[in-house]
C-alpha cells in the first residue's frame, strides 16, 4: 500500500516504522543533557571548593560518611539489579525482570529514606540556609551546605523520577509491549537509571571525603 | 488554512492536490498534528506573534530616546520594555527562529525522509514553546521585569520586579530548544534516504546538525543556572550570594556558556540556507562544500569557548580575558571561510536577482558589518571602552538581525512557494527590502558612533550631545519597520491571493524541489534515491 | 529506515555482578584512602576512583562495550566540550 493510500485509509500522518536504534540515540542525547545539567552544578562546586578549600573541608567533615557509603552501596546495587532485569527480559524471563526492577525501586526508596534521614539531622541542628546558625558559619561553609542540598536535592529529585520511569517501564513489560524483541523501552530507562548511579558515584566523594 | 491550496485558477496544479495543508481539517488537527511541516507552521505561527511583540516594544522605547530627558514614561518602564524585547526576540524568536520553522519544515524532506524521528516529541517541542511564550505575555501582564535578558545577580535576586514568571518561560523554551536539537541529531544520523552519505546533504542540513549539537550541550548550563537563582531568590539559599561567599561573577559565566554558543544556534542555520540560496540564484555549484560543512562544526565547537568574552570588564583574571580574547579571534575564521566560498559560488555564475536572493546579498554585508565588529568587541583593548555602550547593540543587531532574522526572511521568500503553494509578487518583496535596507542602517550606524562616543546601552536618558545619534536611530526604526510591515503583507497577502506556484520556481536541484508543491503528508509518493548532488549546477557557467 | 532489533549477544548475568563487585570494592578503597591524611591529594585521587567506576558503569551497566562506536564516540565528545567549560572556567579563577 503505497504511502498516501496508507494515510487515507488510516488518518494516520506517518507510515509505520520502529527504529530501536534511533531510539537508543534520542536517549543517550537526553543522558547527555542531564550531563551537562549536573555539570553546571559540579562547575560551581568546583569553582569553590577552590576558593574556600578550608571551609569545604569542615563542611565535608560534618557530613556522615558511613551514611554516605551506605547510600552509595545502595544505589550500585540498584544498578546491579536494573541491569539484571533487563538481561532477564532479553532472556524472556519477565517474572524475574519484573523481581528485579521492583529491587530497583525499593533500592531506590531506601535511598531516599537515608537523605531524608541526614537532611533531618541537618535541619534539627538548624543548619539550613537563613538560619541563624547558617549564617554564623564562615563564608566558605555557608556556600558549602548551599550547594550540598541543592545538588543533593536536584539528584534526589532524578530518582524520584527514575522511581516513577521504572514503575512505568515495568506496567510496559508486565503488558507484555516491552519484551525481548523489542527491549528498548526497559534499556532506555535503564540507561537514566544508570545515569542517576554514575552522578551520585561523583556526588559521594566531592560533598562526604574531603574533610 | 484548508482553502490555501485547495482552489487554483489557471496555472500551476489543475486539481486540489491532496497535500499536507488539507490532509486533515480542523484546528483540532493542527493541535495534535505530528506532521513535521504543519508543526512548522504553527512555530511559525507563535514565532511572527513574537516578533511583532517584540518590535512594538523596541519601537515604543526608541520611542522614548528620541530626545533627551523623559518624553513619555521613566526609566523604570523603559528597562521593563527593553528586558522583555531581548526575552521575546530572542528566546521566542531567533534561537528557534530557521531551526524550528524551516528546519522542521526541510530537514526531512531534503534527506529524503518521510518526517523526524520523534514527531511526537516534536509536537512537545512546539507545547513547549508556546508555555514559554506565554509565560512572556503573563509576565508583561505582572509589569514585566527590569533586569536586562541577561538576568544578572545579584539584581535579579533583590529586584521587586517579577523574575519567577520570565525565568521559567526561558526554562521552558529551552526544553523546546534541547527537544529540537535531540530530534535533528537523530533524524540526520537514521533517516537519510539510501545512497545520500554524509557529504551529499545539503549545507543547511549540516548546519542543523552542528546547531542540534549546540543545543543539546549549551542549553542544559542556562537551565540549572536559572534554578540557581530561584532557588537563591526564593528560598535563600546562596549561591551567587556575596554575603555569604558567593561570587556573582560565576553566574556571567554559566549564563554565557549556554549564552554564547546560542548566538551560533541563531547564525548556523541561517549560514546554512544562505549556502543553499546562493548556489541556485548563482547557477553554480556551491564552492567548497566540505570546507562550509567543517566550518559548521568549527563554529559550534570553537564558539563553545569564548564565552566569556562579554565579561571582559567584571573582574576575571588577566590570564582568562586575554586567553578569550585569543580564542574570540579564532571563531571569527570559519566564518569568513564561508563568506569567501559564498562570493566564490558567485564568482563568473549567473546571478538571478529573484527576491531570495536579494536578502541572501544583504545578508553577507550586513553579517559582515557585525562579524568584523564583533571582533573590535572581542579585542580586549578595544572592549574595555565599548563594553556596555551603544556600539555593543549596534554590534548585536547587525549579526541576529541583519544576520538571522534577515535570511529567515530570505528563507522565507525562499520556501514560500514550495510551503504554501503561492507565489508572492516580487517587486513588492524588492521594495520592502529596499526598504528595510535603508531603515535597519540608519536605525544602527549611528548606534556604532554614539557607543564609541560613550552612550551607555540600557538607558532611558543620555546627555543632550548623543541627540543627533538617537534621532537618528528612532526616525530609521520608523523605516525600518514600514519595509518589515510591506515584506509580511505582500506575504500575507500571497497566502491567500498569491498566484499559484509550480513545484520548482527558482530551479533548485535539492530534494524539495522534486516534490509536489505544498508536499504531501509523507513528502514524497516514492521515496526518493539519495544517491544525488545536492547542488547540481555546472561549476562554471558558459556565457 | 531501519527497523528491528539489533543483535547482541546475550550479556551473561554473571558480568554484571562482577562489575559490581569491582564497584563496591572501589567504594570502599575511596572510603578507606578519605581517612589518610593526604592533603591536597586527597581530591585528585578520589576523583579518579569516581572516574573508574563511572567508566566501569558506562561500559558495561550502559553497554557502550557492546553498542556501536557511536554512543561512546558522543560521549566523548560531550565529556570534552564539559571539559572545556571546566577548564576554561578555572582560567579565571586560578589567576586571580
Amino acid at each position: 500500500m503505497s504511502g498516501e493510500h496508507a494515510i487515507k485509509a488510516h488518518g494516520a500522518e506517518h507510515t509505520e516504522h520502529h527504529d530501536p536504534v534511533a531510539n537508543k540515540i534520542g536517549m543517550w542525547l537526553f543522558l547527555f543533557t542531564e550531563l551537562i545539567l549536573f555539570g553546571g552544578l559540579f562547575i560551581a562546586f568546583a569553582v569553590y571548593l577552590h576558593l574556600y578549600r578550608w571551609d569545604f573541608r569542615a563542611g565535608s567533615g560534618s557530613l556522615d560518611k558511613i551514611l554516605g557509603a551506605v547510600n552509595t552501596v545502595i544505589l550500585l546495587t540498584s544498578s546491579l539489579t536494573m541491569a539484571l532485569a533487563i538481561a532477564a527480559l532479553s532472556r524472556k524471563k519477565v517474572k524475574a525482570s519484573l523481581s528485579l526492577m521492583a529491587g530497583t525501586v525499593l533500592l531506590a526508596v531506601m535511598f531516599l529514606g537515608v537523605k531524608a534521614v541526614e537532611w533531618g539531622h541537618k535541619f534539627h541542628l538548624d543548619l539550613v540556609p537563613g538560619s541563624s546558625v547558617m549564617q554564623n558559619k564562615p563564608m566558605g561553609e555557608q556556600i558549602f551546605y548551599a550547594l550540598y542540598y541543592t545538588m543533593t536535592g536536584v539528584h534526589a529529585l532524578h530518582v524520584i523520577i527514575g522511581i516513577g520511569a521504572i514503575a512505568v517501564a515495568a506496567g510496559f513489560v508486565k503488558s507484555g509491549r516491552c519484551h525481548a524483541e523489542r527491549p528498548g523501552l526497559l534499556e532506555n530507562v535503564g540507561l537514566y537509571w544508570h545515569l542517576v548511579d554514575v552522578i551520585w558515584i561523583f556526588l559521594f566523594p566531592l560533598f562526604y571525603l574531603i574533610g | 488554512m484548508t482553502s490555501v491550496a485547495a482552489t487554483v485558477d489557471g496555472g500551476g496544479t489543475a486539481t486540489p492536490a491532496r497535500n499536507y495543508l488539507n490532509a486533515r481539517a480542523g484546528l483540532l488537527s493542527w493541535l495534535t498534528t505530528t506532521d513535521h511541516k504543519r508543526i512548522a507552521l504553527l512555530y511559525l505561527g507563535g514565532m511572527t506573534i513574537f516578533f511583532l511583540f517584540g518590535i512594538v516594544m523596541a519601537v515604543t522605547f526608541r520611542l522614548e530616546l528620541i530626545a533627551p530627558g523623559v518624553q513619555f514614561f521613566d526609566a523604570d518602564i523603559y528597562n521593563r520594555l527593553l528586558t522583555l524585547h531581548g526575552v521575546a526576540m530572542i528566546f521566542l524568536v531567533i534561537i528557534p527562529g530557521i531551526p524550528a520553522v524551516f528546519g522542521n519544515f526541510f530537514l526531512p524532506i531534503m534527506i529524503g525522509a518521510e518526517d523526524v524521528s520523534f514527531p511526537r516529541l516534536n509536537l512537545l517541542s512546539w507545547y513547549c514553546y508556546l508555555a514559554g511564550g506565554l509565560l512572556a505575555l503573563v509576565s508583561l501582564g505582572l509589569g514585566g521585569v527590569d533586569t536586562g535578558w541577561t538576568f544578572y545577580v545579584p539584581y535579579s535576586v533583590k529586584t521587586s520586579s517579577n523574575v519567577l514568571v520570565p525565568m521559567l518561560a526561558a526554562f521552558i523554551l529551552g526544553w523546546s530548544s534541547i527537544l529540537t536539537g535531540l530530534n535533528f541529531i537523530t533524524t540526520v544520523h537514521r533517516l537519510r534516504a539510501k545512497g545520500m552519505r554524509w557529504f551529499k546533504m545539503p549545507l543547511f542540513v549540516w548546519s542543523l546538525y552542528a546547531t542540534g549539537w549546540i543545543q543539546i550541550t549549551a542549553t542544559p548550563v542556562i537551565g540549572i543556572t536559572l534554578v540557581m537563582v530561584l532557588l537563591e531568590r526564593y528560598m535563600g539559599i546562596p549561591i551567587f550570594d556575596a554575603s555569604a561567599g558567593g561570587d556573582p561573577i560565576l553566574y556571567e559565566h554559566l549564563f554565557w556558556i549556554y549564552s554564547h554558543p546560542a548566538v551560533y544556534v541563531m547564525i548556523l542555520p541561517a549560514m546554512g540556507v544562505v549556502s543553499e540560496i546562493i548556489p541556485v540564484f548563482s547557477r553554480k555549484t556551491i564552492f567548497g562544500y566540505k570546507f562550509i560543512a567543517y566550518s559548521s562544526i568549527a563554529i559550534a565547537s570553537i564558539g563553545s569557548l569564548v564565552w566569556a568574552h562579554h565579561m571582559f570588564t567584571s573582574g576575571m583574571a588577566d590570564v582568562a580575558r586575554i586567553v578569550f580574547s585569543f580564542l574570540t579571534f579564532l571563531v571569527a575564521v570559519p566564518s569568513a571561510v564561508k563568506v569567501f566560498n559564498w562570493l566564490a559560488t558567485m564568482y563568473k555564475g549567473s546571478i538571478q536577482l529573484d527576491p531570495p536572493m536579494i536578502w541572501g546579498l544583504m545578508f553577507i554585508p550586513l553579517f559582515a558589518i557585525g562579524g568584523l565588529t564583533g571582533l573590535i568587541n572581542g579585542a580586549l583593548s578595544t572592549d574595555i571602552h565599548i563594553h556596555d555602550t551603544a556600539f555593543v547593540v549596534a554590534h548585536f543587531h547587525y549579526t541576529m538581525f541583519g544576520g538571522t532574522i534577515l535570511i529567515f526572511i530570505g528563507a522565507m521568500h525562499y520556501w514560500f512557494p514550495k510551503m504554501f503553494g503561492r507565489m508572492y509578487q516580487h517587486f513588492t518583496a524588492h521594495l520592502s527590502a529596499g526598504i528595510f535596507f535603508v531603515g535597519f542602517n540608519l536605525t544602527y550606524i549611528p548606534l556604532f558612533a554614539a557607543g564609541i562616543a560613550g552612550m551607555p546601552r540600557r538607558y532611558a536618558d543620555y546627555l543632550p550631545e548623543y541627540h543627533a545619534y538617537h534621532l537618528c536611530s528612532t526616525i530609521g526604526s520608523w523605516v525600518m519597520v514600514l519595509g518589515l510591515l510591506i515584506m509580511m503583507g505582500n506575504l500575507l497577502r500571497a497566502l491567500f491571493k498569491g498566484k499559484p506556484a509550480k513545484d520548482n520556481p527558482w530551479g533548485g536541484t535539492t530534494l524539495e524541489w522534486t516534490t509536489a508543491t505544498p508536499p504531501p503528508t509523507l513528502n514524497f509518493d516514492e521515496p526518493p534515491d539519495g544517491n544525488r548532488e545536492p547542488y547540481d549546477y555546472p561549476t562554471e557557467v558558459k556565457e | 529506515m531501519s527497523s528491528g532489533t539489533e543483535k547482541h549477544a546475550l550479556v551473561p548475568y554473571g558480568l554484571y555482578v562482577k562489575v559490581w563487585l569491582g564497584l563496591i570494592a572501589l567504594t570502599v578503597a575511596t572510603v578507606a584512602v578519605s581517612f589518610l591524611d593526604m592533603k591536597n591529594t586527597v581530591i585528585l585521587t578520589a576523583m579518579l576512583i569516581a572516574s573508574v567506576k563511572s567508566t566501569l558503569v558506562l561500559l558495561y551497566f550502559m553497554h557502550l562495550r557492546f553498542e556501536r562506536p557511536l554512543f561512546t564516540i558522543m560521549l566523548v565528545a560531550v565529556i570534552l566540550t564539559y571539559g572545556v567549560f571546566i577548564s576554561l572556567t578555572f582560567l579565571d579563577y586560578s589567576f586571580r
